[in-house]
């Protein structure tokens, strides 16, 4: 081996040129593995899977607890608990009420709000109905709930968050007699509104078809409190 | 051979222990000129155990394939040609060739070795 002292040094310099670039390039490729899109990729994809798992454990528990419940409870106290909740489409006599922005031109000085439907106006249309023994509301197709809202939304009407225009559709099942006379008595809701012009147009019907609230029910802040029947 | 090896581990400390990183574009310059150097060392020991190593060949020879290496990277670059993959190529086969020549004369000195104990006992 005591050829290799001949030129020894030359080819220990470029040894250790050798040695300095294989350490830094080895550190580099080592830092680019850890780079943040890599470790966010590896870090999704390990989130990923486990959300997978936790998914299907909850799958299956909700499958059993289908199977409980409907082994458990009474098919007809569902479906009572479902019309209350007013998640069940409806049919039955009733009334359907249009109603549409007056078709009069505001004079000079007067406020042209005065000739538009607003939420009020409904709002006046449904407390009637609900007073004369509706069982179910919808507006344009929207169910209303117990906690359903019934608001002006720019030149829209907002009902269970969704908004429609004018003219607005609503029908309500009940006794179809008192439902028509409590909207249509002297002094009532359509008399009112005639006077500025808002078209109400009642007509009856025997089997007015009510949808169902298709919704989600938010229950953050409330609590459940248990009482003994 | 034990200062070449003394100079790699010296080197690799070094390199630890320096801050530098290579950005984007200077990488496939790096590892080329990297490569280059592998040749180098590999070609100089296949000339040291053959016996005609010269410090200045050896010099003159990593330098220059180092550089032109580095500007046909960089020209194949700007071309929009991979000349890079050409460096490469060429300069792996050259190792594997060193390194063949080198393991030639390693196994004949030793089959050499062997003739003469058998002469000898």
């Amino acid at each position: 081996m005591s050829k290799f002292t001949r030129g020894g040094w030359s080819i220990t310099f470029v040894c250790m040129i050798i040695g300095f670039m294989l350490a830094v390039q080895f550190r580099q490729v080592h830092d680019a593995k850890n780079t943040l899109p890599n470790q966010r990729v590896e870090e999704l994809a390990g989130r990923l899977i486990q959300l997978e798992e936790e998914r299907d454990e909850l799958e299956t528990q909700l499958e059993l607890l289908k199977q409980e419940s409907e082994a458990a409870t009474n098919r007809e106290f569902i479906s009572e608990l479902k019309f209350r909740a007013c998640v069940t489409a409806l049919s039955g006599e009733g009334v359907i009420i249009k109603m549409d922005d007056s078709t009069r031109a505001a004079k000079s000085g007067e406020n042209p709000n005065l000739y538009l439907i607003h939420d009020d106006d409904i709002l006046r249309v449904i407390n009637e109905l609900r007073a004369a023994g509706a069982e179910a509301i919808s507006i344009n197709e929207q169910r209303l709930t117990a906690i359903s809202e019934i608001r002006c939304a720019g030149p829209t009407l907002s009902v269970n968050n969704v908004r429609s225009a004018a003219p607005y559709e609503i029908k309500a099942v009940g006794d179809k007699k008192s439902l028509e006379n409590a909207i249509k008595m002297r002094g009532g809701v359509a008399e009112t509104l005639q006077v500025w012009g808002i078209q109400l147009e009642v007509s009856t019907a025997d089997d007015v078809y009510i949808p169902p609230y298709k919704g989600t029910f938010k229950r953050t802040h409330s609590k459940v409190i248990e009482e003994n029947l | 051979m034990t200062k070449a090896l003394i100079g790699l581990i010296l080197g690799i400390v070094v390199g630890c222990l320096f801050p530098i990183t290579i950005t984007g574009a200077y990488t496939k310059l790096f590892t080329v000129v990297l490569l280059v150097a592998l040749d180098a060392v590999f070609g100089g020991l296949r000339a040291a155990v053959n016996e005609h190593f010269s410090d200045t060949v050896f010099i003159t020879g990593f330098i220059t394939n180092a550089l032109f290496a580095a500007f046909l990277v960089f020209i194949g670059d700007k071309l929009g040609i991979d000349l890079y993959y050409v460096a490469l190529l060429v300069f792996g086969f050259r190792i594997f060739k060193n390194l063949a020549g080198l393991r030639r004369y390693l196994l004949s000195k030793g089959k050499w070795k062997r003739e003469k104990g058998k002469e000898e006992g």
